[in-house]
């Protein structure tokens, strides 16, 4: 049955949170104990994962930076979670202060930190909302106060969508974002793939017990999300060859690190 | 944090290491080579970044690195360096390094590691040996940092830790509150609901009602809640209310809706809508049942009463037809192979002139009395008193024994209307005729026993009043076949069903054939072949005989003309019998020189047979028409004489020709009557021979079957014979055959 909008969601800190855990990888103290013991499990199932969270982060710098270049102002961050140092707003802001950037997450603890840490800040908004139901998120008022639907937009899954089964219909939901912004818009995205290792499955069952569970796909399945959307050099890859740093030594296995990152931009 | 932190050893050397460095504290910082200048600088912060890379999460590119790692390398040098020397500034480096998120565990280990190595070495600190104050200073700054950096991330540990509790606890309060919000509308909801909502557990015992249900139900929350949904059965229900309410309570089903009754508090029923609907926790499991109950008492007894009002006549309050033909069909529904259903259709004799004579209200007052008697000697459970319309009254006996049961109704109705009825000042004598209908409902319908219960009654009413009759399946088929013929009749003679067989008249001297009676028959499709008997007096009740006299008269004479054709003066007379009502018909003579000169017949050669009272019992008309049809030259005979009283004195003044002797009589010549009969019946014949012949008149002896009685009626004198000793009746070719 679906829950009628204006019901509440239940806030529950005895259940680890994909949120709290990733600011840990972070090296974070947004998070509690049961954060914290998932997040130690899973270091020792998958011992780079700080260095993942970091590479996510790294990406999700460079491609807004990238998106900056190209003339966007506005952005929507879905699954945005905990902030931390390098927070879109931060990044676009620091470059363009007219940016405007609306995060959204499910998560109520890491909605609220949001806000406080955004309290003041008139060009970004936080919403609480399923990022699966695109016209809550999209008719939610902080988004249709920030966000001009003329103007290009880019949308942000970082992260993300591994934690939402096929079953919701995640190339839909994209779809229902894309046409929400006109030509030239971007979506930016990294997700977790299980290519040929099969620590993730055990991942998967760690994560079964927190209020995320894991959905980690195949690479052919996740350039497949960009479907409607050209894709930007290139192409979709593993996070630190995504437009790396030219200072920073190229990265001799990239592909250990098990995120798929890429950059479509809809023609 | 201006002050040192413990365990920080205090400066030494202040001067010496100012010497060391050659430079005077002025010029420490700044200065374009000095070793605060870009090169040097930018080589440790290169080396610095070089060392850290990737081992803290900071949201910068490689050369941002560098670039703020510049900045702190140059306020480390300068504290290095100062004079006097004061290792506090490295503290904000340290708490620097925290604040862009330099926090990775190896970050700082790579970093104090530096500040020993590459720091003083950068800076020639090293070169003339005198490495005791700088490796003390270097020492200190190193301490410092470190401290800056454990306070700052101490610091910002806490105040991440209260950040993320604080938005725990203010979403936990907005979800608190929105559940508040979403429970005061709930509340609103159900408290203020028109309709009556209760929720019980799955024993079915009752914990919450809303105003509008106790309102219904009458009882307060503390009563109903110390009873059991159970205890709201009703004996009405329909048995699947409870089957879907255990279907519900064990899972099997989320909700079921049926209209369903109750008892309130004080008794009284009411009427509901009621939908149940279960309630799961988190696991499925089945928790709570909501019931919602809606009143529809008044709708439905709205509906009751229009449903009484179409079902029941307004002035006795008798079921009215519309009902009676309800239970009827129920009665055959429900009666299976060997139930019996019985009716007793009655009307009263003369209500209208009773409704004439003394107005309407007298009539309906009446109307009502007889229903209230019928009522009260009749109705019981099985048994239905109706008034279907008008003063027809009909009583259903659903499951009749046999017969006798409707007899025994029929008998005590009579009986109850014996008494007169007073209606204001008149006291009305009443009766009624009933007809009465008992049978099996298997292999009939209830229009089957309609349709009979009212033929019967209408032979009840013809039988004479205040009598019943009942219904005989042989009498209603002879009606039904005389109804059917005289319906098909007139269309029989255009499709010429009709056709006519002729049998012989024979002179007795001679054996000669000198006529023949056209006899019609009819070939019905339906019935076969039928004789006259069976046809003729119908025609005659219905007017049909005229038509069909007519039909018969003309193809009786298109036989004649052929005959007389063929045979010129030895062709046979026709002889064609007239009943009463064709010769009444004032066309009858213009329509007999009509076919005589179509035909071509002579008149002399057609006979007319009308019957004694047709010539003789009436009016001056016929005998009018009569003696113009013998002006004519027409024969007239007259059939089957002496079963009538004929006047024979009278037979002198009427146009006639022949006599036609009845067989009755002729019978009575037979040679082997023993007992004598026959010569009395001889002298009867004898005499009208002779008074026909002494009137100048022909006779004819009918139904001659043997050759003694035509030897013996030639010996008396009769003139012709027909019979089946001559011939049966038979088609044209049989005269023809004779003739030829
Ligand atoms: C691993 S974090 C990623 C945070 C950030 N996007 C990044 O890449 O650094 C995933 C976040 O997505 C949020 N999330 C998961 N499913 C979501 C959904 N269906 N709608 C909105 N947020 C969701 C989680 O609460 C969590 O904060």
């Amino acid at each position: 049955m679906d829950r009628p909008t204006w019901a509440p969601v239940e806030v529950d800190v005895d259940r680890p949170s994909a949120a709290r855990v990733y600011d840990y990888w972070l090296g974070g103290s947004h998070n509690f104990a049961v954060d914290r013991a998932l997040a130690e499990q899973a270091l020792r199932i998958v011992p780079e994962l700080p260095e993942i969270t970091r590479a996510n982060r790294a990406f999700l710098r460079r491609a807004v930076r990238y998106c900056l270049d190209n003339g966007i102002r506005q952005f929507l961050d879905l699954g945005s979670g905990i902030p931390t140092v390098g927070n879109v707003h931060e990044v676009a802001q620091s470059v363009a202060p007219e940016s405007r950037v609306v995060y959204v997450d499910s998560d109520p603890v890491a909605v609220a930190h949001s806000r406080a840490i955004l309290a003041g800040n008139e060009r970004a908004e936080v919403v609480q909302a399923d990022a699966c139901d695109p016209d809550a998120v999209l008719g939610a008022p902080g988004t249709r106060r920030l966000i001009d639907p003329d103007q290009p937009l880019a949308v942000l899954m970082l992260a993300l969508l591994h934690f939402v089964p096929d079953s919701d219909d995640p190339a839909g939901i994209i779809g229902r974002y894309r046409d929400a912004g006109p030509s030239g818009s971007y979506l930016v995205l990294s997700h977790g793939t299980d290519a040929a290792d099969e620590r993730r499955a055990g991942m998967k069952e760690l994560y079964a017990r927190s209020t995320t569970p894991l959905a980690l796909r195949p690479p052919d399945a996740v350039a497949a999300l960009f479907a409607g959307y050209e894709l930007v050099e290139p192409g979709v890859v593993y996070l630190p060859e995504w437009r790396p740093d030219p200072a920073e030594a190229p990265d001799e296995d990239p592909a250990r690190f098990g995120v798929l990152a890429g950059v479509g931009r809809t023609p | 944090m201006s002050r040192p932190a413990e365990g920080i050893p205090e400066p030494r050397h202040r001067l010496g290491l100012a010497a060391l460095a050659g430079r005077g504290r002025e010029t420490a910082v700044g200065g374009e080579d000095g070793p605060c200048g870009p090169d040097v600088v930018g080589g440790l912060a290169a080396a610095w970044a070089e060392a850290v890379a990737g081992t803290s999460y900071v949201s910068m590119s490689r050369s941002e690195i560098e670039q703020h790692l510049a900045g702190l390398t140059r306020q480390l040098v300068t504290a290095l360096l100062a004079e006097p020397f004061d290792p506090t500034p490295a503290r904000q480096v340290g708490a620097a390094m925290v604040a862009a998120h330099f926090t990775g565990t190896e970050t700082l280990n790579r970093t104090v590691a530096l500040l020993a190595t590459e720091l003083p070495a950068r800076l020639g600190l090293f070169r003339d040996g005198c490495q005791g104050p700088v490796v003390e200073r270097v020492a200190a700054v190193q301490g410092a940092l470190a401290a800056g950096y454990a306070e700052a991330l101490r610091q910002r540990t806490l105040d991440e830790q209260e950040a993320i509790s604080q938005a725990v606890f203010v979403a936990r309060d907005q979800t608190e509150q929105a559940l508040r919000a979403s429970e005061a509308r709930f509340r609103a909801v159900f408290a203020e609901a028109a309709i009556g909502i209760g929720v019980g557990d799955m024993a079915g015992r009752i914990l919450e009602a809303n105003a509008s249900l106790l309102e219904m139900m009458g009882y307060s929350l503390e009563e109903l809640r110390q009873r059991n949904v159970r205890d709201f059965m009703h004996p009405e229900d329909a048995a699947s209310v409870w089957r879907l309410y255990d279907e519900l309570v064990h899972g099997q089903r989320d909700h079921f809706r049926v209209e369903k009754r109750f008892f309130r508090s004080d008794g009284e029923v009411i009427w509901t809508h009621l939908t149940v609907s279960l309630i799961r926790d988190d696991r499925g499991h089945p928790t709570y049942q909501v019931a919602m109950i809606e009143d529809v008492t008044d709708r439905h007894l709205l509906q009751e009463r229009l449903r009484y009002q179409a079902l029941h006549d307004p002035l006795t309050g008798l079921p009215n037809r519309a009902l009676f033909l309800d239970r009827l069909s129920r009665a055959f529904e429900t009666g299976g192979r060997d139930g019996r259903v019985g009716l007793c259709y009655l009307d009263l004799d003369g209500f209208k002139v009773i409704n004439d004579s003394l107005g309407h209200d007298v009539g309906d007052q009446l109307l009502v009395a007889v229903g209230q008697r019928l009522d009260a000697c009749v109705s019981a459970p099985g048994r239905l008193v109706a008034r279907i319309g008008g003063d027809e009254f009909i009583i259903l006996v659903e499951r009749s024994g046999s017969t006798q049961d409707v007899v025994v109704i029929a008998d005590h109705v009579l009986a109850a209307l014996e008494a007169p009825i007073r209606v204001g000042e008149h006291e009305l004598a009443v009766s009624a005729s009933i007809g009465l209908v008992e049978r099996p409902v298997h292999g009939t319908t209830p229009a089957d026993v309609m349709r009979d219960a009212d033929i019967t009654l209408y032979w009840a009413k013809s039988d004479g009043k205040a009598k019943w009759a009942l219904f005989d399946p042989e009498r209603n088929a002879r009606e039904v076949a005389r109804f059917t013929l005289s319906a098909t009749m007139p269309a029989a003679i255009e499709r010429g069903e009709f056709y006519l067989d002729y049998q012989p008249l024979v002179r007795l001297s001679d054996g000669q054939l000198v006529g023949a009676e056209a006899l019609v028959r009819w070939r019905h499709p339906e019935f076969g072949l039928l004789a006259p008997d069976r046809f003729i007096g119908l025609a005659e009740e219905t007017g049909q005989i005229v038509p069909l006299g007519r039909w018969v008269l003309r193809e009786a004479c298109r036989q004649a003309r052929l005959w007389q054709d063929r045979f010129g003066q030895r062709a046979p007379f026709i002889s064609v019998n007239l009943a009463v009502r064709q010769s009444r018909d004032p066309s009858l003579v213009a329509d007999v020189a009509k076919v005589l000169a179509e035909t071509g017949v002579e008149p002399g050669r057609l006979q007319l047979e009308l019957t004694e009272s047709a010539v003789m019992g009436t009016a001056d008309e016929p005998l009018d028409a009569l003696r113009a049809l013998s002006a004519m030259g027409v024969r007239i005979a007259i059939d089957d004489f002496g079963t009538g009283y004929s006047n024979l004195a009278y037979l002198r003044h009427l146009p006639v020709h022949e006599l036609k002797i009845a067989g009755s009589f002729v019978e009575g010549l037979r040679a082997s009557a023993a007992d004598g009969s026959h010569v009395v019946d001889a002298r009867i014949v004898g005499t009208l021979v002779s008074l026909a012949h002494a009137l100048g008149l022909g006779v004819t002896a009918e139904g001659v079957e043997t050759e003694a009685q035509a030897r013996r009626l030639d010996d008396i004198g009769c003139d012709s014979g027909q019979g089946w000793y001559f011939a049966r009746p038979g088609p044209p070719d049989q005269i023809t055959r004779l003739l030829s």
